[in-house]
């Protein structure tokens, strides 16, 4: 039955060990490679070609490589736009905000669970609760909870708080308080992130802080130092490689987002991110180039800043 | 103890009776709607516990029956499960040769799955749905499969890959020894072995499948009847719908979630002690 397994080369030795995994490692990798080559690899070429080309939805049916003329167009048209830069800083904003207020929230919390207690396993599987949450299910209960009708917080707000007029949550673009400006559209947004997000930070720095002793701690508060400065002195620079890490990934994913945005408020009330632009061009003005020109400057972008943050990284450690 | 710490100790209940509320809030608050009648939640929005008499599962009848939620997850279920099968088929395979075969191109394959995990979904969304509609995919569940299994093979790979690590490469060798194949010794030694992994990988890309949005929006909005129950929940918030069976819906796509959850778990704990058993 051996006979069977064994591969021959084309000159009928069979093969050694190392062309063996050699060509079982290709094979098996196949069906993998093929369906990343044709639905991202292709796409992505496919992305690059059509940024330069005047294509719309309609003209689909009719497209083919060979009649494509290429423009530059779709940039000058994204790049002049007053929406793409304004979406752009939102976009800026809600990614900064939202990973900054993810990761310090997963902190605050994993720090507040440390030590053991009585429920502790509880308290940790119900905070990962808006991370497992279908994302259409989250945004439905939040939009049902800022309902300026029926929803709790408005109704709370008037009846126990005394708003005098219920908050449109979700499409307010900017309400006074005290004087200051809140954008408060954005906020909520944002909110949403750092709600359905900081688990995943909490889950990070508590695997983290489960491997990093105590002992330094318990010295320190012999020594008299406060748990606070042991904090800042002892805890917090054991955590900067997971913190640098969770940096990165929100930041990128929080960039790219466009779901729970979309879900939420639609783009409106100045809540229209890079990724909602993409969509709108591709849908709204159904014109494929604008959108893949946009889509492809956002990618740069990010990709400028992963590189700024990667050599910022470094440089610190020389 | 000084006074900074007894305050510290203070704010560490209040910091975790607010997570408390906050994380589970929002679940109960929806759920707690969706068994009142609509005319009540609307006249008494504070009023949270429904009382005894107004209780009513009515909402989970409507949103299954009525505005066609039911369907939707049966399309969601095929979808999910498809990209699940294939998806842990495909990097079960990858994973394995990554991990144990030197073969040309391993780096290369590395570099390629990093570089589909920092591309924008949205930005490859628009030239899938060019190349998708270009050969009549789109307004498929076919076409979602396949775009879904691309999106979740490199984090499946990648996942698989730690587990399988954790195989004993003698024990292969030995297998290898007495003549089994390679696809033979995968099925035999590996994937037992790694079953840990393969259940909690498989929930991953259940949950990833189940809750998708961007490509079911894009690709089937017009067609209502393959509609998945993400989009459909989603595309019912701008009809009319009552409250309380948006809330329903909600709840219901939220529940084979969480049984995955318990139920891999499960596997995960069962497959941890089979293999502590044989010592």
């Amino acid at each position: 039955m051996t006979s069977k397994r064994l591969v021959f080369t084309r000159w009928g030795r069979p093969l050694n060990r190392s062309q063996r995994d050699d060509l079982h490692g290709r094979l098996l990798v196949t069906p993998t490679m093929l369906i990343v080559l044709a639905f991202v690899v292709l796409p992505f070429l496919a992305v690059l070609v059509l940024a330069f080309a005047d294509v719309r939805l309609v003209d689909i049916p009719r497209l083919s490589l060979d009649r494509l003329t290429l423009t530059l167009a779709n940039f000058r048209s994204a790049w002049g736009s007053d929406r793409f830069w304004s979406a752009l800083g939102t976009t800026l904003a809600y990614a900064a905000c939202t990973t900054a207020g993810a990761i310090t929230a997963g902190l605050v919390v994993a720090m507040a669970l440390r030590r053991p207690f009585r429920g502790r396993g509880l308290v940790r599987a119900l905070v990962l609760i808006p991370y497992v949450l279908p994302v259409v299910a989250a945004t439905t209960i939040w939009k049902t909870l800022l309902n300026t009708e029926y929803g709790l917080v408005n109704a709370v707000g008037r009846q126990l708080i005394g708003w005098e007029n219920p908050i449109a949550f979700l499409t307010t673009r900017s309400q006074e308080l005290g004087g200051i400006p809140i954008p408060v559209a954005l906020v909520t947004v944002i909110a949403f992130e750092v709600w359905k997000t900081f688990p995943l930070a909490f889950l990070f720095i508590t695997a983290r802080l489960q491997v990093s002793p105590m002992e330094l701690e318990e010295a320190a508060a012999i020594d008299g130092a406060g748990k606070v400065r042991a904090f800042f002195h002892i805890v917090l620079p054991q955590l900067r490689g997971v913190i640098a890490l969770l940096i990165v990934l929100r930041f990128i994913w929080s960039f790219q987002n466009f779901n729970d945005i979309y879900l939420l408020t639609g783009g409106a009330g100045g809540t229209e991110v890079l990724a909602v632009r993409v969509y709108e061009e591709l849908v709204t003005r159904a014109n494929i180039g604008t959108a893949s020109a946009t889509g492809l400057l956002m990618t740069a972008m990010l990709l400028v800043l992963l590189f700024v943050y990667g050599w910022m990284i470094r440089r610190e450690r020389a | 103890m000084n006074g900074g710490d007894r305050v510290l100790g203070v704010l560490k209940w209040l910091v975790i009776t607010l997570t408390v509320i906050v994380c589970a809030g929002p679940l109960i608050y929806g759920f707690l709607l969706s068994l009142r009648p609509f005319a009540s939640v609307a006249a008494a929005p504070l009023s949270l516990i429904p009382s005894a008499e107004e209780v009513t599962l009515e909402a989970y009848p409507r949103a299954m029956g009525e505005f066609g939620l039911g369907g939707f997850m049966l399309n969601s279920l095929q979808v999910a499960l498809a990209t699940v099968v294939l998806a842990v088929l495909f990097s079960v395979l990858g994973g394995y040769a990554a991990v144990r075969l030197d073969f040309f191109g391993r780096r290369s394959v590395n570099v390629l799955f990093l570089g589909v995990y920092m591309l924008p979904g949205i930005v490859l969304a628009v030239p899938l749905f060019v190349l998708l509609s270009r050969v009549g995919l789109t307004g498929t569940l076919v076409g979602l499969v396949l775009v879904y299994i691309a999106q979740t093979v490199p984090v499946a790979l990648y996942m698989l890959r730690n587990y399988f690590i954790a195989v004993p490469a003698s024990v292969e060798e030995a297998a290898m020894i007495d003549g089994c194949g390679r696809l033979a010794l995968i099925r035999r030694v590996v994937l037992p072995m790694a079953l840990p992994g393969i259940a909690a990988t498989s929930l991953y890309v259940f949950m990833i499948a189940w809750n998708e949005y961007l490509f079911a929006l894009l690709f089937l909005v017009h067609e209502r009847p393959r509609w998945t129950v993400a989009l459909g929940i989603s595309q019912l918030t701008e009809f009319s719908v009552p409250a309380t069976v948006l809330m329903a819906g909600s709840i219901a796509v939220t529940i084979p979630v969480v049984a995955g959850f318990f139920l891999a778990q499960r596997l995960l704990i069962s497959g941890l002690t089979a293999g502590a058993e044989k010592g």
